[in-house]
């Protein structure tokens, strides 16, 4: 029985020894790419680093896309691997308040990051801290069917009584002006934020995603009501809450829905329904209040690395080489996105460039309502908007309770 | 003292071990120690774990904060949580349709033509198949665009009803998804008591002249009490537990009208933008006790007709 057990134990430290010295040279990555082009992006960026690393080993788990929302919970605090994808902004704040991201600060100030990454640094610094690597963003905007606009002899708004005057015609014309699907409510989110930018601008819109202003502020009340201007004279697809966003293309790619205010992803659904380039015009979310500088959405992509690491020193190699401007721009071709590293070069394609020249003389950059504002907030928030886009009339009684959420979610 | 000493010495019998002194009275026990052990760990045990995280606030990150009854005082004053109860009762009520549905099926199919079993087997195939499958098929069934359902509407003149996205029937659509499968199960438990009515019954009920009707409420319903009253508990116990269909369905909307408490819960505690673990402890905790009234009910029930039996 003693030999037994000694023998046990005597293997056991072998096995010990034996994993410690495989881990030296070897990193862990944990990805939410389950779909196409983020796991060929990542392939194409693990393949490089492989290549510029010989020494060092990579293992690479791939997690589907929501699963991985709370997977990340468990694998951090139990088996942390080395790498990890997440969100910037809010989102990535229980998981630095847990102390469960590491502090890459040093690396940013070695790799000189805040010069080329600056664009996005703000949405992955905490407490004067960087936490994580931007390493791709989009733009949002307004897509729509330039065919359709030229056959009524429309021009893409610029300003709001200008987009008025569109959706009415086009309202007229038997046309719903815009398209959404609210199912999965962050559609809605894009809307919020970008009459909350319009109206009030951006550092209003910081504040109050930052929880300093209350939701019954008047200045809040003339976003809702300026939207209502569209929700009232039902401006958007009827049923929008039964749709998740992807089902309400094929209304847009059919005719039925002039535009879509959307992120840049959409338009590979668009012409995967059958529309070509030149039916799909972009364009920059109109002004609003004269005066009001214009800020975008544009959320941003990262990767962090873990606190509990096992091999910091590779996993800090591996940020260091997904900062670079070339894996940026390789990565940004296949994701059809933009790279961060200003550096980079864009990718040759229409709304690429067009979203590139928007972005980068943005007054500021907006993370989205989901990833600015905390996740109970971000919650109650969308479900709100989804609630006001169709009962409008219900305003009043949303924002009281969005109010009593903030009271309790910034306390 | 002499006597008492004799009689021992005479009758004292050979020294038994205590295992089988007491083998009769530890046995069972021993026989029950598996299953209670499990029993124990996965759920009483964590009963008490949940009763005891609803008193904190909880991401389940960082350090839990005492707030004592805090979540519940939360829970009097959220709106949410009323629609939750609110639907909860409706799915009680709107549910229960599945037992008389059931039984009428049954009833309807307890004959003897050529192919019955293959009719049978039919009607039972909505419960075979999973609830995400039919949450996905009602949805389609429903969808705006391209269901079926709009379109009829449309044809009689209501205008295209999009059920999932309307508040008012949002909760009706969903649980005539879940009678779907849940009449099926109620008519397979129908279809085996059916079975077992004692044909002289209805014999000697037929010479009284009882018929149709009559013969069903004083004859033959009687004799399928012990099918109606399992019918009655799964489909409460159904109705309390209806998580896949809302989820599948309508993720709780529009703008969050469709919940129900168990839904509720895992929004608060583990989707995507939860993670209030002692809030959803403490909506947990009122579904349990919800659940308890009922169970007791039955348990009370089962008890009684044992002792009466």
């Amino acid at each position: 029985m003693h030999v037994a057990l000694k023998t046990l134990a005597l293997g056991a430290a072998a096995a010990a020894m034996m994993s410690a010295s495989a881990l030296a040279g070897e990193i862990t990555i944990n990805t939410d790419t389950s779909d196409p082009a983020p796991k060929a992006a990542f392939q194409a960026l693990i393949d490089g680093f492989k290549a510029a690393n010989p020494d060092v080993t990579v293992k690479w788990n791939q997690f589907d896309h929501e699963g991985y929302k709370s997977a990340i919970r468990n694998f951090l605090t139990a088996d942390a691997p080395d790498i990890v994808t997440w969100y910037t902004g809010n989102r990535m704040l229980p998981f630095v308040k847990a102390g469960l991201f590491a502090d890459i600060s040093d690396l940013w100030a070695a790799n000189k990051m805040g010069e080329q990454l600056k664009s996005a640094e703000s949405s992955v610094t905490y407490d004067g801290k960087q936490w994580a690597i931007p390493y791709s963003y989009y733009q949002w905007g307004i897509y729509y069917r330039a065919d359709i606009f030229k056959e009524k002899g429309l021009t893409p708004p610029k300003t709001w009584d200008e987009l008025l005057d569109v959706c009415a015609k086009l309202k007229a014309d038997g046309i719903a002006p815009f398209a959404i699907g609210s199912k999965p409510l962050w559609p809605t989110a894009g809307w919020f934020d970008y009459m909350d930018l319009r109206v009030n601008g951006y550092e209003f819109h910081m504040k109050l995603t930052n929880g300093e202003i209350p939701y019954t502020d008047d200045r809040v009340k003339a976003v809702f009501d300026k939207w209502a201007e569209l929700v009232k004279p039902g401006y958007f697809i009827e049923n929008h809450a039964a749709l998740d966003w992807q089902e309400a293309v094929p209304l847009f790619d059919q005719g039925k829905a002039a535009m879509y205010l959307m992120g840049n992803f959409a338009v590979d659904v668009m012409k995967n329904g059958g529309l070509s380039e030149d039916q799909i015009g972009f364009a920059q979310f109109p002004l609003i209040t004269q005066d009001v500088p214009m800020a975008e959405d544009a959320p941003t992509e990262m990767v962090a690395m873990a606190a509990n690491a096992k091999n910091k020193e590779d996993g800090a190699k591996f940020l260091a080489y997904l900062a670079l401007p070339e894996t940026q721009a390789e990565m940004n071709d296949i994701l059809g996105q933009l790279p961060v590293n200003n550096q980079s070069k864009v990718a040759d394609d229409k709304f690429l460039q067009q979203g590139f020249q928007m972005l980068s003389a943005a007054h500021g950059l907006a993370q989205f309502y989901d990833r600015d504002a905390p996740a109970a907030m971000a919650k109650a928030g969308m479900e709100g908007f989804q609630e006001f886009m169709i009962k409008p009339d219900h305003e009043e009684a949303i924002l009281e309770r969005l109010e009593k959420v903030r009271q309790r979610v910034y306390k | 003292m002499s006597t008492a000493f004799a009689s021992d010495a005479v009758s004292a019998p050979p020294r038994r071990s205590f295992w089988r002194r007491h083998q009769r009275r530890i046995a069972p026990w021993l026989f029950l120690a598996p299953g209670a052990a499990m029993f124990a760990v996965y759920v009483v045990i964590p009963i008490f774990q949940s009763i005891w995280i609803s008193f904190f606030q909880w991401d389940g990150l960082s350090a839990k904060l005492w707030v004592g009854l805090g979540n519940y005082a939360e829970l009097l004053g959220d709106e949410a949580f009323y629609t939750s109860l609110n639907n909860n009762i409706l799915w009680l009520v709107f549910y229960m349709l599945a037992v008389p549905t059931g039984l009428f099926i049954a009833i309807f199919l307890n004959q003897t033509v050529f192919g019955i079993r293959v009719y049978k087997s039919l009607f039972f195939f909505p419960f075979v198949i999973s609830q995400v499958v039919v949450g996905l098929i009602f949805s389609w069934f429903y969808a705006p665009n391209i269901g079926l359902l709009p379109q009829i509407t449309e044809w009689l003149g209501f205008g295209k009803i999009a059920v999932l996205a309307d508040e008012r029937f949002v909760t009706y659509g969903i649980i005539a998804a879940g009678l779907w499968p849940q009449i099926a199960y109620c008519m397979i438990l129908y279809l085996t008591g059916l079975n077992n009515v004692s044909p002289d019954q209805v014999e000697a009920g037929r010479l009284d002249g009882a018929k149709g009707l009559k013969m069903l409420w004083y004859v033959i319903l009687p004799q399928l009490r012990p099918a109606t009253f399992i019918a009655v508990v799964v489909t409460v116990i159904g109705a309390l537990r209806s998580f896949d269909l809302v989820s599948i369905m309508t993720d709780g909307g529009p703008y969050g009208s469709s919940r129900v408490l168990s839904f509720y819960m895992y929004e608060q505690a583990l989707s995507e933008y939860g993670y209030r673990m002692g809030y959803g402890a403490a909506i947990a905790v009122v579904l349990f006790l919800i659940m308890m009234v009922f169970i007791t009910g039955f348990i009370w029930r089962m008890v009684r007709d044992e002792r009466g039996g």
